[in-house]
């Protein structure tokens, strides 16, 4: 995630910075993409442009009977990513509420580092999923 | 009379009995069939009737009101189902997670969720010469199976006032939904088959008609196949087995093209005849 | 580390069966069965229970009775009817009560709590295939629930993790609602177990629906495949417009029955028969499906 001021300045100009958002099993990059969104248990949020990666605990979720999707679904709202990392992609219930936001869903990641599900995503290896089958 | 066919399993031949019982019944007598296995009703499959009747079925759910609503989010602290949603400026409602209990309506401070009709599904009413037969569907999404079964039961009250027999086909299990569906139910029918699983299945039925504390009798289907651990458990718990359903191939195919089968099958009829004999018996001292 | 899990739609298809039959042979395999409402899979591998814990879902309101004001504001709003009032007493009905927390909300004496209910206990355990087995027993009138098959998968995979296990095989909630949701989240391949009725195909096709939302690579066993070939062939057709791999068609077969009555799976108790088939089944899964 190194790169040069410069290379810093172009990207900041073409406003190709994104947050992006993965469901994960830990708190760092080493930790692995929960295949699950609404009852994954991390959910890490990179901030492109500060090289920042914070992790939201999302345990108290997966304790829920019902509706763990949508309640998922709106943690990863009110940050407001302009991408999704996950496994297999939300359910019916949180995708419809995900479907409302400007963000694009990668899935297919399931189980690799988290690092690794990033550099495959700026690659361009990964599947784009989650507008409805 | 209202008698409910229930089972600890599913494919047991609940549906089966429950078509057979009210089509031979329905032969003599008014009776009624409802289907109140609303998530997969099958047994209008084997019922050739009149459609007299078809309803949507509505329950109430918060509808938002964006020009009252202050976004104090109390509503969403409130619900104990997760059914309310704040996505930055928007109240999102989840109807699918929604009770009903009518809580953030009523307390929201400035009466920003008003309660409004949601389809829970269809109601089809059928008659075939004797036989006035219910069947609820849920809308496809909706998952709470409870208020459609409750809603059905009210509607055929009023239209079963004359019946002599009101079949109630249950879903499988000994979930809320069955006993939505069993509470006011005069007696239960269990149905099961000769094996462990059917065995192990059929006590937890039989423990959770026992908590609601009514009067029960057991149907054995597919007799021959597994063994006899089920009679021995029916004996010791007391519970009368009322008929024995031999395991004949020819059942489940005539059961796989939507047929009845105690027109075909004399055994089988032997058997719905001794279940409708018992019944008798009971309904006459009621 | 893979997960497999098997669904039906619809009750007795037969899934219960196939499952066992797969976990007599799979090798490397922790079992997680989710059928929660129906939990029979342990009448089949004899579970030895290693490991046992209180499984905690939802909430329901008790009154404080030395607290209570009887002021019967609790009754009044409750839509559930599940205040019960005798004799100046007030108690909730906990059958009837659904947890909404209205009446705990409006209290004017602050009376009612909400409190979390124990509906069941969840357990790990040894089975005599060697493998492990997480499953779970719910109480009277308790329902399964997404939370609690999410629970039963995490024991598995905690135990596959822990013992460096490569498979867990599923055997998923039948119908269509938040279980099953919860059952294929996760999964690597789905395995469909159907049967040639008309309630058999239209339960498949409702399930379908709700798994094609989740992109995992699906496969078909279509059970009982001759009490009606012409419907059989129509869920061929169906599975082939869906892209969903026949894995393959079982004929109507006493084993099926005969082997549960015993106590054993289709592979143990008759092996001639059956563990070939199995086996291909469980290698074609596992090395080309997934």
């Amino acid at each position: 995630m190194e790169k040069t001021f410069c290379q810093h300045l172009e990207n900041y100009y073409k406003g190709a910075y994104m947050k992006i958002a993965f469901t994960s099993t830990g708190p760092g990059w080493d930790a692995k993409i929960d295949p699950r969104f609404g009852r994954t248990e991390f959910i890490l949020i990179y901030d492109e442009e500060k090289d920042e990666l914070t992790s939201i605990d999302n345990r108290n979720i997966v304790n829920i009977a019902h509706g763990a999707g949508p309640k998922t679904a709106q943690i990863i709202f009110d940050q407001a990513p302009q991408v999704l990392i996950t496994g297999n992609g939300p359910g019916g219930n949180a995708a419809g509420i995900l479907a409302r936001m400007n963000l694009k869903i990668f899935i297919g990641a399931a189980g690799m580092p988290i690092n690794e599900a990033y550099e495959d995503f700026k690659n361009n290896k990964l599947q784009q999923g989650g507008k409805d089958a | 009379m209202k008698v409910a066919i229930a089972s600890g399993k599913g494919g047991t031949g609940k549906t089966t009995l429950a078509v057979n019982l009210a089509l031979r019944t329905a032969e003599t007598m008014d009776v009624s069939l409802l289907d109140l296995d609303v998530e997969e009703p099958n047994s209008g499959i084997f019922i050739q009737g009149e459609q007299i009747e078809c309803q949507n079925i509505y329950r109430k759910v918060p509808i938002w009101k964006q020009e009252s609503c202050t976004l104090c989010g109390k509503c969403v602290n409130l619900c104990q189902f997760n059914a309310i949603l704040k996505l930055g400026d928007t109240i999102l409602v989840l109807p699918e997670l929604c009770h009903s209990c009518y809580a953030c309506s009523e307390l929201c401070p400035s009466s920003a969720l008003p309660m409004q009709n949601m389809v829970l599904g269809q109601l089809k009413h059928y008659r075939y010469g004797k036989l006035s037969f219910i069947e609820s569907k849920l809308e496809i999404g909706v998952e709470m199976a409870s208020p459609l079964i409750r809603q059905t039961l009210d509607f055929a009250k009023i239209i079963n006032s004359k019946v002599k027999y009101q079949f109630q086909d249950c879903s499988p299990g000994a979930s809320c939904a069955v006993i939505t569906a069993t509470k006011d139910a005069d007696f239960i029918l269990l149905v099961t088959e000769p094996t462990p699983f059917g065995l192990y299945d059929l006590n937890l039925a039989v423990e959770t008609m026992r908590h609601l504390g009514k009067p029960m009798a057991v149907v054995v289907n597919r007799v021959g196949i597994g063994n006899d651990e089920v009679f021995s458990y029916c004996e010791a718990q007391g519970l009368p087995v009322w008929a024995r359903f031999p395991n004949q191939r020819e059942i489940a195919e005539l059961y796989s093209r939507g047929e009845l089968v105690y027109s075909v099958v004399e055994a089988f009829c032997q058997g719905i005849d001794q279940i409708i004999s018992e019944l008798e018996n009971i309904r006459n001292k009621l | 580390m893979k997960e497999i899990v098997i669904i039906s739609g619809k009750g007795g298809t037969g899934k219960t069966s196939v499952a066992a039959a797969l976990a007599s042979v799979a090798q490397n395999t922790v079992i997680a069965d989710c059928d929660v409402d129906a939990a029979d899979m342990h009448l089949i591998l004899k579970p030895k229970i290693k490991h046992s814990d209180n499984f905690y879902s939802g909430v329901k309101a008790k009154i404080e009775t030395r607290l209570c004001v009887s002021c019967g504001e609790c009754e009044r709003i409750c839509r559930f009817n599940a205040i019960i009032h005798t004799s100046g007493t007030y108690t909730v009905n906990l059958l009837d009560c659904e947890g909404c927390g209205y009446c705990y909300n409006i209290c004017p004496a602050g009376a009612i709590n909400l409190v979390e209910q124990l509906v069941g206990q969840y357990f790990l355990s040894d089975t005599k295939l060697g493998s492990k087995l997480a499953h779970a027993q719910l109480g009277i009138g308790a329902d399964n629930s997404g939370k609690l098959v999410a629970t039963v998968k995490k024991e598995a995979k905690i135990a596959a993790f822990r013992n460096q296990i490569d498979y867990i095989l599923v055997d998923g909630s039948p119908g269509i609602g938040c279980p099953v949701i919860s059952s294929l989240s996760g999964a690597d391949f789905v395995l469909l177990v159907t049967e040639p009725t008309r309630s058999g195909l239209c339960d498949l096709q409702r399930v379908w629906e709700l798994t094609t939302k989740f992109k995992i690579p699906a496969g078909c066993i279509i059970n009982k495949k001759d009490i009606n070939l012409p419907i059989s062939e129509e869920i061929t057709q169906y599975l082939q417009k869906n892209g969903i791999y026949l894995v393959c068609s079982l004929p109507y077969d006493n084993d099926f029955s005969q082997a549960i009555t015993t106590g054993q799976s289709l592979v143990e108790y008759n092996p001639s028969k059956w563990k070939k088939l199995f086996v291909n089944i469980w290698k074609t899964i596992t090395k080309e499906l997934i």
